[in-house]
């Protein structure tokens, strides 16, 4: 397993030196993430394929004010070199390695966006917003994480 | 085509730019608590480490998340309901049919989990943090995404 998937550091993980605040702000921040996810209307699969259509550009906004916001905060903690206050954790960007897998997976995962106009997160509040067929879609990933996973212990 | 404002964005960019607000500022506030640049995706692995025996998905990294995964999800979702009762926003229900959405998902479930992270995971922590593996994936998979999407409507699925 290489170490950019691992995050495997006791801090921040394990159910201990956890602090009490760190499962209330992840609700927190969960929480806020679904609101987001449901304002810019991409928890609905039409507008994620209208975009992909070229005939609404609008999703660019959603993910570059994301990234607009948590970038500069992911760069400046960073930078502080200091640790989270819940969980002790050092500030790290989120750099994976680049490799074949990061281009084979972004494959296989831009078909299926371009099939269904669902990403994970979207489809999670999808459900939020009373989008019943959508559990089909997450069904669907969990097949697909799962068939992976059994794909890959016989492969490593 | 002429290409102004209202071809390009024909509901506005309001809306769009707002909720990507909110999802930054989400994603800030988890990491600057805890350090932890949380993605979508990782959930689905986390979470089948609940049913599956499997040694794949019994990993430390697996394990040692899947609580506060489950939390991270069901905030999402619940912010998401909670937006929709109280905004002018309607309930919604798609028309995309369930066998697109299913087949769909599959894929992104594999290739997500193949490609180490998703819209969320490289789309905003990854390229928020400039790692070249996240632009990379990122502009793979929205180019892949636009012409799958492109080559079905050219075949006549709808919706």
């Amino acid at each position: 397993m290489s170490r950019d998937e691992g995050q495997t550091d006791s801090a921040g993980h394990g159910g201990e030196g956890r602090h009490p605040l760190f499962m209330p702000l992840v609700l927190l921040g969960g929480f806020v993430f679904g609101v987001g996810l449901a304002v810019s209307r991409m928890a609905r699969p039409e507008v994620v394929l209208d975009f992909l259509q070229f005939e609404d550009f609008g999703l660019l906004f959603v993910m570059g004010g994301a990234a607009l916001v948590a970038g500069p905060v992911f760069h400046l903690a960073t930078r502080s070199g200091g640790r989270a206050p819940l969980t002790g954790r050092v500030y790290e960007l989120r750099r994976k390695t680049l490799d074949s897998n990061v281009l084979l997976g972004g494959v296989v995962f831009g078909v299926g966006w371009g099939i269904s106009g669902i990403c994970p997160g979207a489809a999670y509040a999808s459900v939020g917003i009373g989008n019943w067929p959508i559990l089909a879609g997450i069904a669907g990933m969990f097949v697909g994480a799962y068939g992976q996973g059994v794909a890959r212990e016989f492969l490593d | 085509m002429v290409l102004d404002s209202l071809t390009l964005f024909p509901e506005g960019i309001a809306h769009y730019l707002l909720g990507g607000l909110l999802i930054g500022a989400a994603t800030a506030v988890i990491y600057l608590g805890t350090g932890i640049a949380a993605g979508a995706s990782t959930f689905l692995e986390s979470t089948l480490s609940y049913v599956s025996n499997r040694e794949r998905f019994q990993q430390f990294r697996f394990v040692q998340s899947r609580d506060w995964r489950l939390v991270f999800t069901v905030g999402i979702v619940l912010g998401a309901a909670a937006y929709t009762a109280l905004s002018a926003d309607p309930w919604f229900v798609t028309e995309v049919s369930p066998t697109r959405l299913f087949v769909g998902g599959v894929l992104v479930g594999v290739g997500t989990r193949v490609g180490k992270g998703c819209t969320s995971g490289h789309g905003i922590c990854g390229v928020g943090s400039l790692a070249e593996a996240s632009l990379v994936n990122v502009a793979t998979f929205v180019a892949v995404a636009a012409g799958t999407a492109q080559l079905l409507f050219a075949l006549g699925v709808r919706p």
